[in-house]
């Protein structure tokens, strides 16, 4: 088994085998966390760029992490120093970027599809950081780690995904990968936060979180956005905790040592309970040390060289 | 033109490991602080055996680790697929002990060259040395190993192939030689 890409836009495009390997190498660059120089020389001399036009905090340092730690020389593009407030475009951006030497761009756009399109446009392999509501697949990998290292296994694990699905890049890159690896997912959310015909992607729908619970093995609590909530969707934040808030009580439901989990931030006291959030079951701090385990996994994997040599001995 | 050569049957590579545990001790005067560690994927189980070994000898565990070196090579810019990285196993701090750095075949040297930066980048061991199953000459770094099961002169275009029980089902070691497809 070998990967052959040059870019990650999405976990639909993987097949289970590639998620496998992506995880597996994970796990390998997890042990060099335990270490007295955490630091590998694996991409000494090669120039990866953060290019984020979305604010984000964790998986900007994360990433910047994830490539420190394999000796590359990051660069962060902050957008608001950038020449886009000059008007130009993406494209002319990356072309710029590549220019200056960059092996791969990581790239965060509120609009779907904006990976593909910069992939399109530049040799420089491709991460997608999350664009728009299409899909966060680095966050969907380091979820997909954090319940392998926890269960020991994916396949056959009921995992329930709940909040605002509609609206959610974290939950479809889940439910593909989820899926490819065998898991069974359920979503739970209000009606107006559950995208039509999300049946198709293979999960089962609940609008009522206390039913969903029943049997379930891991939790995957989304954030409320409240930036997203101008359109109405929701009547209150408080009526929201009433129904899909998760409490120490409602856990109860779930099948014994649930795994909770949170993609963050947490709006704490809205889509989780404190106690939850920092119970015995919670993960989610466990979930940031893996996040930049298997971002370092992605970005050995999608910066090989460019002949082949057969290597003996 | 194909050939195939046997070098070393199941008994003698059994013999050239239990003369390697020996010549270990000898030179460390025991196995005060030493540790064996077997560079991925063949020097692991030769590491578990010479440990065997010194344990029937001295009638005491040395502790064993596995190092996979992938991430320090030095030819990862010109591979078209990255090669699979696999974990590094070390449960002991490398710092203050005798390592014996473990592999079934010694070619070029820059297997062992990655081996010691990852070693360092564990710890300081107070000394570092080398064992290996096979010695085939052709060295393109200055690195010698402290400890041969056999010395094989070879021709660049051929290939030493180590069979393990472990990996391979079997206990074998061929010179071959494969003509260009």
């Amino acid at each position: 088994m070998s990967f052959n890409r040059r870019r990650l836009l999405g976990l639909e495009e993987l097949t289970g085998e590639e998620i496998d390997l992506i995880l597996n190498t994970a796990e390998s660059m997890k042990e060099i966390f335990t270490r007295q120089v955490k630091k590998v020389p694996t991409l000494r001399g090669k120039t990866i760029i953060n290019l984020f036009y979305e604010p984000s905090t964790r998986t900007k340092s994360s990433f910047d992490l994830a490539g420190k730690r394999l000796s590359a020389d990051m660069m962060s593009l902050s957008i608001s120093m950038s020449s886009v407030v000059k008007g130009e475009s993406l494209v002319d951006t990356a072309k710029t970027l590549e220019a200056m030497g960059a092996e791969a761009v990581i790239i965060r756009h509120g609009i779907p599809g904006t990976p593909k399109l910069l992939a399109e446009t530049i040799d420089a392999a491709v991460l997608n950081a999350g664009d728009g509501a299409h899909e966060h697949p680095t966050q969907g990998l380091l979820d997909m780690y954090t319940i392998r290292e926890k269960r020991g296994k994916i396949a056959g694990e009921t995992v329930l995904i709940v909040g605002d699905i509609k609206h959610s890049r974290v939950a479809k890159s889940n439910i593909w990968g989820l899926k490819k690896l065998g898991a069974e997912v359920r979503v739970a959310g209000p009606p107006t936060l559950i995208p039509p015909e999300i049946e198709k992607m293979g999960v089962e729908v609940y609008y009522d979180l206390e039913e969903a619970l029943v049997g379930v093995d891991v939790v995957n609590i989304l954030r409320i956005q409240l930036e997203r909530q101008e359109g109405g969707f929701l009547p209150s934040l408080r009526e929201y905790t009433e129904l899909y808030g998760m409490n120490q009580e409602r856990l109860q439901l779930a099948n014994d040592g649930v795994t909770v989990m949170h993609p963050g931030p947490m709006n704490r006291g809205i889509e989780i309970a404190p106690e939850v959030a920092y119970g015995e079951e919670s993960v989610i701090t466990d979930q940031i040390p893996n996040g930049v385990a298997v971002r370092m996994a992605l970005l050995y994997l999608l910066t090989g060289g460019e002949q082949i040599e057969e290597t003996t001995n | 033109m194909d050939y195939q050569k046997e070098i070393l049957n199941t008994e003698e590579i059994e013999r050239a490991l239990t003369r390697i545990a020996h010549e270990i001790l000898e030179k460390n005067k025991g196995l005060q602080d030493l540790a064996l560690i077997g560079i991925r994927t063949r020097g692991a189980p030769l590491a578990k055996r010479v440990a065997e070994k010194i344990a029937e000898i001295e009638g005491a565990e040395v502790p064993v680790g596995i190092l996979d070196i992938t991430l320090y090579r030095d030819d990862l810019t010109t591979i078209a697929q990255q090669p699979v990285v696999h974990k590094t196993e070390i449960s002991f701090d490398v710092t203050g002990k005798k390592i014996v750095l473990v592999d079934d075949v010694l070619y070029t040297g820059r297997t062992v060259r990655a081996a010691l930066d990852a070693l360092v980048d564990l710890g300081r061991p107070q000394v570092i040395q080398l064992a290996v199953l096979i010695d085939r000459g052709h060295r393109e770094l200055p690195i010698k190993a402290d400890y041969v099961g056999k010395n094989v002169p070879t021709a660049k275009e051929e290939l030493i192939d180590v069979k393990l029980v472990e990996t391979d089902g079997e206990d074998m070691v061929f010179l071959q030689k494969k003509d260009k497809q």
